[in-house]
């Protein structure tokens, strides 16, 4: 199967995204400028600073080419897994709920957080179990996650005293109501080789995605 | 026409920003200075002041979180 990652002007984690991808899946490149999907059977929005986030995070890339065939590709079922900058593009994009505010500190936070995995009934988190807790790099900006989300789209949340940001009831990862896509500020792909991740925990939500359209590629 | 639109957090939404101004406004001396929001203010040259709201609902704002209002 094959996994596609966009690189976006200032995307920084596309190359770290990728080597995750191919750690279950075979990765394809995607460029911002070209609404052409190539074919993949699902779609990884990076992280990084897409277009300066000039006006706002994640607020410009919406506008993207790539962008209007991932919307109408997630509508259709494809699974679209949006880390950090990437899950700010899908919520300013309209794919999930929510925005996401500067953080409470108003600082930079760049330090290993413990996530809590709250549902298992998507694709990324199929290869968990409710309550598991996985440790994952955090780093960003506007990571305070802000709105209406009903509970059963409350997907990953920080564990008590690992909320980085200030976001509203510990929310560290949200799902649509299809529940094909998932946003989530912490980068699951920095934690993917025990050389330079602290664990290996952000492999499990890869590894779920690519199980997850495993069938699909097969049919 | 020459446009100024004004865009502020939602009542009811954590302003940092605003906290931050609040907290630093003692150590200089002002007193009785509460309730600081910061938002910040677009200023654009628009033939068509007909779409001036979807501009502003589509890029300059994010609804969700922020108000933001066309000045005359």
């Amino acid at each position: 199967m094959r996994i596609g990652v966009i690189t976006f002007p200032g995307t920084c984690d596309d190359v770290d995204a990728r080597m995750a991808v191919d750690k279950v899946a075979e990765s394809v490149a995607l460029w911002h400028a070209d609404p052409d999907l190539h074919g993949v059977d699902g779609v990884v929005v990076p992280g990084g600073f897409s277009y300066g986030d000039y006006l706002r995070a994640g607020a410009i890339a919406r506008f993207a080419p790539v962008m209007e065939s991932v919307v109408a590709a997630a509508r259709e079922g494809l699974p679209v897994l949006g880390i950090c900058n990437g899950f700010q593009v899908l919520c300013e994009a309209g794919l999930l709920p929510g925005a996401l505010l500067p953080n409470t500190s108003l600082r930079f936070i760049c330090r290993q957080v413990e996530l809590q995995v709250q549902r298992t009934d998507t694709p990324f988190t199929s290869q968990c179990q409710v309550g598991d807790r996985l440790s994952i790099p955090s780093k960003h900006m506007s990571g305070r996650f802000t709105g209406e989300v009903p509970e059963d789209q409350v997907v990953l949340r920080y564990v008590d005293g690992h909320n980085p940001n200030g976001s509203q009831d510990d929310v560290a990862g949200v799902c649509n109501e299809q529940r094909n896509v998932l946003g989530l500020m912490p980068h699951p792909e920095h934690a993917v080789d025990l050389l330079t991740g602290g664990s290996e925990d952000g492999l499990k939500l890869f590894a779920g995605m690519a199980a997850a359209v495993a069938p699909a590629a097969a049919a | 026409m020459r446009a100024r639109v004004l865009i502020r957090p939602k009542a009811g939404i954590l302003d940092p920003q605003g906290k931050a101004v609040e907290r630093a406004l003692p150590a200089l001396g002002f007193s009785g200075v509460s309730n600081v929001h910061v938002g910040r203010l677009v200023e654009l040259d628009c033939e068509d002041p007909s779409q001036l709201d979807r501009l502003c609902r589509e890029l300059l704002a994010n609804p969700l979180v922020e108000d933001y209002e066309v000045l005359a």
